[in-house]
């Protein structure tokens, strides 16, 4: 806290210290991050590197083994299931899948978070269901059923789902991967734009290098369960360290080696088994 | 989900079903439409002996039945068995003098009480006791005074 | 050797901690229900899934089984002379023992796998986790309207299969063989208690009901989030309620007709 005091910085959300492992597989060991208000920060990183279980040690339906994380200074993982509760309905997290709703239309399954924390007249909810949808571009598809939508459309209602209670901050689960070129461009400009034009914090977790750069204010590089860099995309770019650059620009050798560890490619060949 | 009208509709129509086949087990299935042990009047009898007679066995008058036996106990002073009988209030002009036999349905049928109305101008009421009884015949004394009564004969 | 034993540990072990979740599971679970008292709209939807689509099956085994009973019970009846009495056996055998027990699998195979799956394929769609990041309880608002449901479901199913069984009986008794219209009626009348047959079936049935629905949500909520997982949690259902059932039955049969 007293850093974030010296750099003034205005931190909605701070992960300290945190490690988190399944059974004996090391997933996060001792890991920072500050993520600030109002910006769209990405965290980025391999494959496998646990982006989506750090989203969810975010939305506290995991519990770290050691750390925190504080969502506009309340621990996350102390918070009583009520508190946790109330502090859930002020984030957005929009998973890869897009977890619509499979038996209602698009329509309800914007409309499903109002309906449940809210006692709004119906007409009411209509308009600011509509609102949602005309935000993302999907107002003419309202009553169409989650199965007959392609995976932007899905993603889009999702992400009409989660701003529907004016949240302070989204969480986006890869949000480009599987993506065909034009939705992936609406995707990136409804992000940022949602973000400017709402207010909201929004975190990204992805793999994408290009998408990422275009619209994060600030980037975290994950792998091997730590952070190995982070910083404006341009820095990142202009980064000393072989691995960061290897990832940015995507060579297949380098840190990260092509090979599997395996021994001597000669020895292995003639060795008899 | 969208809960449409015929949804609902068709919702009701399945409790209305199986509210309707609960009431059908106990109306039609069970004894629930006959007698209530509420609404009646006990009157009991002493037999010698009451054979296979339960409690919930018939108590009729000419072949109808009009109530049930409520409570079978030994007395300890005569030997002799008390049966206690809920009769239904409807059937409120027995005379006092009726007699009470117990038969058995079929050669290997349930036991019941048939109640043999008399010739009184005073109606049973509730707590009475009825005098004439007739115990319940039981298979192996039949056989053996047949047999006794064959030995003797010849 | 101590491989096997360590196995055996290691089973006991995930038992009692499958034991322990199902439990704290029901716990919420019931909790959520009293909620629904207040949501009906939720529970008729359950209703309709759970209940009128599981109606079917029950009314056509009701028929055949209530027509086998009366067929067989009047061959055996029959070397007795005592075919009168048709009637009461159908019943008995219905209300007492068929009626629930039948239904109840009928039940965990029809209505009890289909929540499984349907639950189990939520969570692997990750609809189940998206409900919670909005924060929205999925025990509450998914699982305890099917819940209540299947516990308001079992009951009445059970009461119509009977009494479906017991017309079947009719058909084939009275209808076909030849057996007294007014016999099959009035024994049947004056043998089955209201207390202590059809009172005790009806609550053979809430408790079958209970456990069904115990199961199948628990199988499906706790469901390993792929495609295998969720078929076997839904194979997992069907084979553990029908157990469940059929144990319980004994237990309760003995409790209410077996004077122990």
């Amino acid at each position: 806290m007293v850093e974030a005091v010296v750099n003034a910085k205005d931190v909605l959300v701070s992960v300290k210290d945190l490690s988190f492992s399944r059974g004996s597989k090391m997933i996060f060991d001792g890991i920072s991050m500050e993520i600030e208000r109002g910006k769209v920060t990405a965290i980025m990183g391999p494959s496998g590197t646990g982006k989506t279980t750090l989203l969810k040690l975010i939305g506290g339906q995991l519990h770290p083994q050691k750390g925190a994380i504080t969502i506009d200074g309340q621990t996350v993982h102390e918070l009583s299931h009520r508190n946790l509760y109330r502090l859930r309905k002020q984030l957005g997290l929009l998973f890869q899948s897009g977890a619509l709703l499979t038996d209602m239309t698009v329509f309800e399954n914007v409309a499903f978070p109002i309906r449940e924390h809210t006692k709004l007249p119906e007409s009411m909810i209509r308009s600011l269901v509509l609102m949602k949808l005309q935000a993302v571009g999907l107002r003419g598809a309202r009553d169409l059923m989650p199965n007959e939508l392609s995976g932007g459309m899905a993603r889009r209602v999702a992400l009409a789902r989660a701003i529907a209670l004016d949240p302070m901050m989204i969480m986006y689960d890869e949000p480009f991967t599987g993506q065909d070129p034009i939705s992936m461009g609406v995707l990136v400009q409804l992000i940022r734009l949602l973000n400017d034009a709402l207010g909201l914090t929004s975190i990204i977790v992805s793999h994408d290098v290009q998408e990422a750069c275009a619209i994060a204010d600030y980037i975290y590089l994950v792998s091997g369960g730590k952070v190995v860099g982070h910083g404006t995309p341009d820095e990142l770019r202009h980064s000393d360290s072989e691995w960061i650059q290897q990832f940015m620009n995507g060579f297949a050798d380098g840190p990260v080696p092509f090979h599997y560890a395996a021994r001597d490619y000669a020895e292995d060949l003639v060795a008899v088994d | 989900m969208q809960i449409t009208r015929t949804m609902e509709i068709v919702v009701g129509l399945f409790v209305a079903i199986g509210i309707a086949a609960i009431f059908f087990m106990a109306m039609q299935v069970s004894n629930l439409a006959g007698f209530n042990d509420k609404e009646g009047y006990k009157i009991t009898a002493r037999f010698e002996n009451s054979g296979g007679l339960k409690v919930k066995s018939a108590v009729t008058v000419a072949g109808v039945r009009v109530g049930r036996v409520s409570s079978i106990q030994f007395d300890k002073e005569t030997y002799e068995s008390v049966v206690e009988m809920m009769i239904a209030s409807e059937f409120n002009t027995l005379p006092t003098d009726s007699s009470a036999s117990i038969y058995t349905a079929g050669l290997l049928g349930e036991q019941y009480i048939g109640l043999e109305p008399g010739g009184d101008e005073d109606f049973l009421n509730n707590g009475d006791e009825i005098q004439l009884t007739q115990s319940a015949l039981v298979l192996e004394e039949l056989i053996g005074q047949f047999l006794f009564s064959k030995a003797e004969g010849e | 050797m101590v491989e096997k034993l360590q196995q055996l540990g290691q089973r006991t072990l995930e038992l009692f901690e499958k034991l322990g979740r199902s439990s704290l599971f029901l716990l919420q679970t019931l909790m959520g229900t009293l909620e629904m008292l207040l949501r009906p709209r939720l529970v008729i939807a359950q209703l309709h899934s759970v209940g009128v689509r599981t109606f079917l099956i029950i009314i056509v085994s009701g028929l055949f089984i209530g027509m086998v009973l009366g067929l067989q019970g009047f061959t055996t009846l029959s070397d007795f002379g005592a075919e009168e009495s048709l009637g009461v056996m159908v019943a008995a055998s219905l209300v007492r023992e068929l009626g629930p027990v039948v239904t109840a699998l009928l039940f965990a195979g029809r209505a009890g796998s289909a929540l499984t799956a349907e639950i189990g394929l939520m969570k692997t769609t990750e609809q189940l986790s998206g409900m919670e990041m909005m924060a929205v309880d999925p025990i509450r608002r998914i699982i305890a309207p099917r819940f209540l449901a299947g516990f308001i479901s079992m009951p009445l199913l059970a009461a119509i299969f009977s009494v479906v069984g017991v017309i079947g009986g009719h058909m084939v008794g009275v209808g076909l063989l030849g057996v007294d219209d007014g016999a099959y009626w009035s024994q049947m009348q004056a043998k089955i208690d209201f207390n202590e047959d059809i009172l005790n079936g009806i609550i053979k049935s809430v408790v079958f009901g209970f456990i069904v629905m115990w199961v199948a949500l628990f199988e499906g909520y706790d469901a390993i989030p792929t495609s295998e997982g969720v078929s076997r949690a839904t194979t997992n259902t069907v084979v553990i309620s029908s157990l469940a059932i059929l144990s319980m039955d004994f237990i309760l049969t003995a409790l209410m007709f077996g004077d122990i």
